[in-house]
């Protein structure tokens, strides 16, 4: 009797352990191991019309949504659905590669974050588009670099964006500070001032987003870029052992060190930089444009509307360099009706409707031209200023394991910035990862 | 389950059992006519089927996975090679050197002491919450109701209620009047992740003790009452005893649970942070970067400390969670009435015999 109880109570913990660790293990299991019959890269062609499915991230404006609806009311048998992934980037990325893993012709057209060009290309996840599909030429230069994969253009650039400088002018004017600054140690000049007067006292100076995070990424290549580095040469080869990238990390060392950052801005992202900001809290704020329109609410709820302005993000010796965000869009071999997958493209991403988008969207377009139009920058302050800031821009690191390389320069940075490791053992360390990764 | 080691009680004394008729014997009831089989096998094969997809398939598949590693390195092109190389066993070697062999351990590490801590502090806080609601005072159900609402909001979302709590302007420092900054790196987000897992399943271990103590007959604890024992004895001495098998069965639950953690801290303190770092989300993040291998070790090498500490938790404790001791305690009751009739028996056979000598000699006499 007793032996009888204790096997059930075994085979029933058994079982329970068995559920909680088949739940573990489903998420890793299910790759293809037999080798890919890859679609030629090179002589990819275009053929079959039908419909096809469109696979994005939310868009909230309903800008995407309008532009398809024109789409298939001039193409009624070659429809496009509009399917919507989760809003966290980790899981779109995921549900695109199980997709493409299995070879699965449900995504058509894939909406790709900037900085999964490389993984998706190298992977042969997208076909490399021909050369004549875009107009690249009327595009921001930097947004096509981004979209490009070892000089073939694998992706049609949709949006972008890039990071703005905000500070309050009113402090500045105060303070008798003619022009916002354009390098770090003007900003830190401006701030002893600027710190000094009455109406600032509680305030800190600068705060950009250092979480460990896809943002602490942004941020450190800015910081390397805007102090002549970079993280990955022309070949992918990492260069962040060079003293250009530990002058780069060194701006952020420093800036927690002397408390040029509050303390607490280790846990920042987009979101509590822009509480601080507009609680009146900060002077200087690196942000992407989104915030842009909350700042200047005037329901009340910003302390700072009207009495702020944006510029470009500061240098070392001049204006600093901005990294790049936004999407493009790319086609997917496994689809079979890959002449109307293309003819979309052509469609979605023309200037004709990036412009018509913009009435509904606070997403920058990719064409310079329309950053400057009248219309367009009475609604959107903030455009010019973008452009600059864009014109400058460079991708991040353009590297296969994407996911890997952001995650060893989040690791080393944050080791850096919290003070567990000097600046020259981090930035050995990630250089170390770095190539482990790019081999 | 066929065999039973415990042998009939009277065989220990020796004595031939005074009935034969005995329905209720194990023995009796472990035999089953070849036809009971067949319908016990038929009746059983749907579950095991259901057993066999869910669960050993991808079992198999995952240990499967893990002894293959994708190979790395770019064509002259630029493209991924797409073959998986069998690499043996080399994704668990690598588990204990080298920096995967640092995360691991590190993973490893937290996993158990976010398990022991907030399963022990769960446990007691659990205790109270049930011995506060088993008390018959106004508004019972309402705060059993109320007690509730942390087990039944979705984990991620209560991580981010208190990532707003913890957040270096929320209310965790408000109140404190601290700064500490509880979502970076450090010992504040492991207190963070502890403080927020047991808001949200001491409510579990509550009920579920709460359920064990409503079967404690109140007659028991109006004799206990009678006999003078004060509020702590009858503590001590009756409810927790008598709840003692459904709160195990509730910490080996909490405990497999615990041992998988993975959302709270992915929301709470964010994905990537080596001071909350779970084993599940170590084998999240391995096949987020697409190296299917060494995450599908990271999951075996979790199964298989899952499994160890389950089968050691009901090996140790597995007695007193399926009321063992106290089978065993009626086994060896029957076996001293047992002997005891025996020995009455054998007591009423010298007798006879005394007394049938007695009679021959009075007869010979």
């Amino acid at each position: 009797m007793r032996q009888r109880r204790r096997t059930w109570q075994t085979l029933l913990a058994t079982t329970a352990s068995l559920t909680v660790a088949a739940v573990a293990l489903t998420g890793c299991g299910g790759t293809s191991t037999d080798a890919q019959s890859a679609p030629k890269a090179a002589a990819a062609s275009f053929e079959g019309k039908g419909p096809i499915n469109y696979v994005s991230n939310r868009d909230a404006s309903g800008a995407a949504n309008k532009t398809i609806e024109e789409w298939n009311a001039a193409h009624p048998e070659e429809k496009v659905t509009f399917i919507e992934l989760p809003d966290s980037a980790d899981q779109q990325r995921q549900q695109l590669i199980q997709n493409a893993q299995i070879k699965s012709d449900t995504f058509s057209v894939l909406n790709l974050d900037v900085v999964w060009t490389s993984e998706f290309a190298a992977n042969k996840w997208i076909l490399p588009l021909p050369a004549d599909a875009v107009p690249t030429d009327k595009m921001i230069p930097a947004t096509v670099n981004a979209a490009t994969y070892r000089d073939t253009l694998v992706g049609a650039p949709y949006y972008t964006d890039g990071a703005l400088f905000y500070f309050r002018s009113d402090l500045l004017k105060a303070a008798g500070i003619a022009a916002p600054p354009k390098t770090w140690d003007e900003m830190k000049t401006a701030c002893k001032t600027i710190l000094a007067l009455p109406e600032a006292a509680g305030m800190s100076c600068y705060t950009g987003q250092f979480d460990k995070n896809e943002a602490l990424t942004v941020n450190f290549s800015e910081a390397v870029a805007s102090a002549g580095g970079s993280i990955v040469d022309a070949d992918g080869k990492p260069t962040v052992n060079t003293p250009e990238a530990k002058a780069g990390l060194n701006l952020l060392v420093d800036g927690f060190k002397d408390g040029t950052f509050p303390s607490d801005a280790i846990t920042y992202l987009e979101e509590q930089g822009r509480r601080a900001f507009q609680d009146g809290k900060l002077v200087f704020m690196r942000n992407w444009p989104f915030l842009h329109a909350s700042l200047s609410a005037t329901d009340g709820s910003s302390k700072v509307a009207g009495k702020f302005d944006i510029t470009s993000i500061p240098g070392t010796d001049g204006p600093g360099v901005s990294t790049l965000g936004g999407r493009s869009l790319a086609i997917s071999p496994f689809t079979p009706n890959k002449a109307t997958a293309l003819e979309f493209v052509k469609f979605f991403t023309s200037e004709e409707q990036a412009q018509k988008r913009l009435a509904l969207s606070s997403r920058a377009p990719v064409y310079a031209s329309l950053f400057e139009d009248p219309a367009v920058v009475a609604k959107r302050p903030f455009f010019p200023t973008l452009l600059t800031s864009l014109n400058n821009a460079q991708p991040r690191p353009k590297v296969v394991q994407y996911g890997a390389t952001t995650k060893a320069i989040q690791e080393e940075a944050y080791a850096a910035i919290t003070g567990k490791k000097d600046t020259d053992t981090a930035l050995n360390d990630m250089q170390a990862k770095l190539t482990e990764l790019s081999k | 389950m066929t065999t039973t080691t415990a042998p009939p009680a009277g065989a220990q004394t020796g004595t031939p059992q005074p009935g034969t008729s005995q329905p209720d014997s194990p023995r009796r009831r472990g035999k089953r006519s070849p036809g009971e089989g067949r319908m016990a096998a038929m009746l059983l094969s749907p579950t095991l089927l259901v057993l066999a997809l869910v669960i050993v398939y991808p079992l198999l598949s995952a240990v499967h996975q893990s002894l293959f590693r994708a190979e790395s390195g770019l064509d002259a092109d630029g493209f991924v090679s797409d073959v998986e190389s069998f690499v043996g066993l080399a994704n668990y070697a690598d588990l204990f050197v080298g920096e995967s062999g640092r995360r691991f351990l590190n993973a490893f590490a937290n996993t158990t002491f976010f398990t022991v801590t907030t399963v022990f502090l769960e446990t007691v806080l659990g205790l109270c919450l049930a011995l506060a609601m088993n008390r018959a005072f106004r508004g019972r159900s309402f705060l059993r109701a109320s007690i509730l609402v942390p087990w039944a909001v979705p984990t991620a979302v209560s991580g981010l209620l208190w990532r707003w709590i913890f957040q270096s302007d929320g209310i965790a420092n408000t109140m404190l009047g601290s700064e500490i900054l509880w979502t970076a790196e450090g010992n504040a987000s492991k207190v963070a992740v502890i403080i927020a897992e047991v808001w949200k399943t001491a409510p579990f271990i509550g009920l579920l003790v709460l359920a064990g103590m409503q079967v404690i007959p109140g007659e028991v604890y109006e004799a206990a009452r009678i006999d003078g024992a004060g509020w702590w004895r009858q503590l001590g001495s009756i409810t927790l005893p008598l709840v003692k098998p459904t709160l195990l069965v509730a910490v080996l639950f909490r405990m497999l649970d615990a041992l998988r953690m993975f959302d709270l801290p992915f929301v709470l303190i964010g994905p990537g942070k080596e001071s909350v770092e779970t084993l599940s989300m170590l084998a999240w993040d391995e096949s987020n970067q697409l190296r299917y291998g060494s995450a599908s070790a990271f999951a075996v090498m979790l199964f298989l400390y899952v499994a160890v500490v389950a089968i050691v938790f009901v090996k140790v404790l597995g007695a007193d969670v399926t009321g063992a001791k106290e089978l065993k305690l009626l086994s060896k009751k029957t076996a001293r009435k047992n002997r005891l009739a025996a020995q009455a028996a054998s007591n009423a056979e010298q007798t006879d015999l005394a007394n049938s000598q007695q009679k021959k000699a009075e007869a010979t006499r």
